[in-house]
């Protein structure tokens, strides 16, 4: 089913036998186009994290990767390590305040005021951060974020 | 063989193990977070690895049964996988439900659950009680007409026929299969000797057994999930910004709405951050809450004798003969309307109590709650009391008769006398109330919904102010007071049940009906919410007061059971003084002797004041190990807490966070006395020297877990 919807994407591309392991892969303009994904504030940042060259390149494999972590039966461990690659827009492996303005910002598609984004941002970082390098770590998000109630989705 | 015999026992051994290893690493791999390809290669390997040495591991003579029993194994696990998956495809409405979901959120999609899962509860009472109690009757038992219980009596015959009569579910429909009071109490029926009577008191009561367990282990997988209740004010920040999005959400006017919602939350977040004290006046806040809650009050006083007041007059009425449609119906359309017209009164005399809107929503739904209950008792209390009225005037009725009961002539079953059947009326009664709250809700949707939606469309061209963006625009889906419906719904069900086996199969119809209809409405007519909420642990909510309702609709019928002794000469209870003594009877009769005896001495007082004392004994016992258990969680938590601050303050080589400590520091007799700066964590060290290496962005992150 989900190579029928990859199929679809780009039906002269994508070959319907895979047993070959053909190498195809499809742009990230493509893959944002998809109705669960259209209308995510992340959709970018999603494509580019599955993707093997991180530009949103999909191959076969890493689209099932994707729709698979984003199942709902997906382990709890698994989506807080992906969510974490997902909002690292600079992609150095920490949340740093301007990984969190972006967040933000996209979330709220630029309703709120620079002086309540940079509030709700030093709050977030005051709130999460352990080890007091102004960076939420890892660790930090993971800690912050088994706590949560309302994650798994 | 050799080669066979020189495979040791250690390696042997060793080689189990190792296959046991890749076994289990094949049924993890699904929750690294590796690549595709990397997932494969490992996969493969494992595989051939275990398809090699698993045959080799069989020795001799075992060989081949060990292969065998290999194989079977695998051909079962993929019997179960595709025995799931085609379970998963068999769940009805799946995708309708997630349409709604993508459309409207979560919260919305969760009612459809909801009402999907009291439709497979009810069809499993369906099936027993149509299976137990129906079909017996009508296969096995005397046709319609041959006994008097079954007949129209001649006096109602010309018009038993008609529409209206049928509506109001007298005339054939009061004789039929429908009603208690067609059963009858012959102790065998048919070849098969099936016990009616028994089967019908057990079926009554296995309803609520099952209903019960069913509820208590769906609220236990609830609590599972959900968890105990998250940490107040700890990560309100980082939460939102990490965890509001709703990823099911494919709709973009839902996601325009849950942009608003967000944003409006975070300055919710903010202005609460902000704000100081406010400058209230206490006082006037506690006048004006004590002032709301009279008010409703006097409002829930005033429905429940109003209702009580309509009970009565339709008594009068059923002495009359010439009565209006809408005298006929008084009472429902009064119960009705007062579910209609009370709860937005409510919720605007709640405006003067200024509460947080999360608590106010709490008392909203209480009040609603209290309002529906109170309706419900009353309505019950004054059929009681219908009904022991009707038990005097039958008393005399059965005085009368037992003269002329030796030898009955033989009559036409239509023509016999016979007394007012109260549990058939009852039954009606409750179908009655069911069929007019059904219809209510329908057309409430049609007309507020649908209607609306209609108009605002197509008069919005020729209006003077937009339709559509302001007043009154398209209606929302009210969630809370759906669910309420449907679990008060439910509990009529089950309170009617036992006097009218029919209901239930009514009811089964209207969730099925109502499963499309208003998945229909809320896709055409319906808007998305401006606060777009997830559903997250409001479902124990709802299922604690549909276990309520549960007890409190077991009390009459329970109370039917044990006390009320059952009309003369209808039902499968006729002629004994209480409904329970058919277990007696089956007792002594069908069962051996000693059981017999059994039972009597299980029954002893003696015995069974102590099994109670024992009981109270356990639940006070498990209560006081529950309490011990939270004050542990508590104590736990707060030290976690404390843990994390100090591990905080120390990182910024700041002063304790300990007061007492901060306040005795002076005292200290050497200020290096205080613990140095522990090194950094090995995590956080090992991070840095990754940081440059962009092309593994996995392995630090593994590492560090």
């Amino acid at each position: 089913m989900l190579h029928g919807r990859f199929h679809e994407l780009a039906p002269h591309l994508v070959p319907l036998d895979y047993t070959n392991q053909p190498d195809i892969r499809l742009p990230l303009a493509l893959i944002v186009s998809m109705p669960e994904l259209k209308e995510n504030p992340f959709r970018n940042r999603i494509v580019e994290v599955f993707s093997e060259d991180g530009q949103g390149n999909l191959s076969f494999n890493d689209f099932v990767d994707m729709f698979s972590a984003l199942c709902e039966t997906a382990p709890r461990e698994l989506k807080t390590i992906y969510a974490f690659k997902i909002y690292d827009f600079n992609v150095d492996n920490f949340l740093c305040k301007e990984d969190l303005e972006k967040t933000l910002n996209r979330l709220t598609k630029g309703e709120l005021t620079p002086e309540e984004v940079n509030l709700v941002c030093s709050k977030a970082m005051e709130e999460a951060d352990l080890d007091g390098d102004s960076k939420l770590s890892f660790s930090d998000f993971e800690n912050m974020i088994s706590k949560a109630p309302d994650f798994l989705r | 063989d050799s080669e066979e015999e020189s495979m040791s026992e250690g390696e042997m051994e060793r080689l189990k193990e190792e296959v046991e290893e890749k076994k289990k690493v094949i049924a993890i791999m699904r929750n690294k977070p590796w690549r595709m390809k990397r997932r494969l290669v490992h996969l493969k390997e494992c595989q051939e690895f275990v398809d090699k040495f698993e045959g080799a591991l069989g020795k001799g003579k075992g060989r081949k049964f060990y292969a065998y029993k290999v194989m079977m194994t695998k051909k079962w696990i993929k019997f179960q996988r595709d025995f799931e998956n085609f379970k998963t495809t068999c769940i009805p409405w799946e995708r309708k439900i997630k349409e709604v979901e993508s459309h409207f959120g979560s919260s919305v999609a969760s009612y459809f659950i909801f009402l999907r899962w009291m439709y497979g509860m009810n069809m499993v009472l369906f099936g027993l009680t149509f299976g137990l109690v129906v079909i017996p009757e009508v296969l096995m038992g005397l046709p319609y007409g041959s006994i008097p219980r079954k007949t129209v009596p001649r006096a109602e015959q010309p018009t038993a026929q008609d529409y209206s009569v049928l509506m109001d579910f007298n005339g054939y429909c009061k004789y039929s299969v429908l009603f208690y009071g067609y059963y009858n109490n012959q102790r065998t029926i048919g070849l098969l000797k099936f016990r009616l009577p028994l089967s019908y008191l057990m079926v009554g009561v296995g309803t609520f057994g099952y209903s019960l367990m069913v509820v208590i282990r769906t609220m236990a997988k609830n609590a599972d999930v959900g968890g105990g209740d998250g940490d107040d004010g700890e990560f309100t920040f980082a939460w939102k910004m990490f965890t509001s999005w709703d990823y099911l959400i494919g709709n973009a006017e839902t996601a325009d709405n849950k942009y608003a919602s967000i944003t409006t939350s975070f300055k919710e977040s903010i202005v609460d951050e902000q704000e100081n004290q406010k400058d209230e006046n206490i006082h006037l806040r506690r006048f004006l809450r004590v002032l709301a809650n009279f008010m409703i009050i006097c409002c829930l006083g005033g429905s429940g004798y109003l209702i009580f007041f309509v009970v009565k007059r339709s008594q009068e009425f059923a002495n009359r003969d010439d009565l209006s449609w809408y005298e006929k119906n008084e009472l429902e359309l009064i119960m009705s309307l007062l579910g209609l017209v009370c709860p937005p009164l409510f919720e605007t005399i709640a405006e003067l109590e200024e509460y947080h809107p999360r608590i106010a929503l709490k008392w909203q739904l209480g009040r609603i709650f209290a309002l529906f209950l109170g309706n419900l008792y009353t309505f019950l209390f004054a059929l009681f009391d219908e009904v022991n009225n009707k038990k005097e005037y039958y008393a005399n009725f059965t005085l009368y008769n037992n003269d002329t009961d030796t030898t009955p002539p033989p009559m036409d079953p239509s023509d016999v006398i016979r007394g007012p059947c109260w549990e058939t009326a009852v039954g009606i009664e409750f179908v009655k109330l069911t069929v007019s709250d059904i219809q209510v809700t329908y057309l409430t949707i049609l007309i507020g919904d649908f209607a609306r939606a209609v108009i605002v469309r197509f008069l919005n061209y020729c209006w003077c102010w937009d339709l559509e963006a302001t007043y009154p625009s398209y209606g929302e889906f009210d969630i809370s007071g759906n669910v309420l419906g449907l679990v008060f719904n439910q509990g009529m069900i089950w309170m009617g049940a036992f006097y009218a086996p029919g209901l239930v199969g009514i009811n089964v119809l209207r969730l099925l009906s109502s499963m499309y209809y208003q998945c229909w409405a809320v896709m055409a007519t319906n808007v998305p919410h401006e606060r777009v909420f997830k559903a997250s642990k409001s479902n124990n909510f709802y299922m604690g007061l549909l276990l309520l309702i549960l007890f409190l609709s077991l009390l009459p019928v329970v109370y039917t059971i044990m006390t009320l002794p059952p009309s003369f000469d209808c039902g499968p209870f006729s002629g004994k003084a209480k409904m329970f003594d058919v277990i007696m009877e089956t007792i002594d009769l069908d069962l051996p002797a000693f059981l017999g005896t059994l039972m009597g001495y299980a029954a002893n007082p003696g015995l069974i004041i102590p099994a109670v004392l024992l009981m109270v004994l356990a639940i006070y016992y498990l209560n006081s190990v529950s309490e011990a258990y939270q004050h542990a969680n508590a104590e736990l938590k707060k030290k976690m807490q404390m843990a994390r601050d100090e591990e905080k303050n120390r990182r910024n080589n700041t002063e304790s966070t300990d007061q007492v400590m901060k306040d005795l520091e002076d005292l200290l007799p050497n200020r290096s006395l205080l613990p140095p700066a522990p090194p950094p964590e090995t995590g956080a060290g090992e991070h840095h020297t990754f940081t440059s290496n962009v092309n593994e962005p996995l392995a630090p992150i593994v590492q560090c877990r």
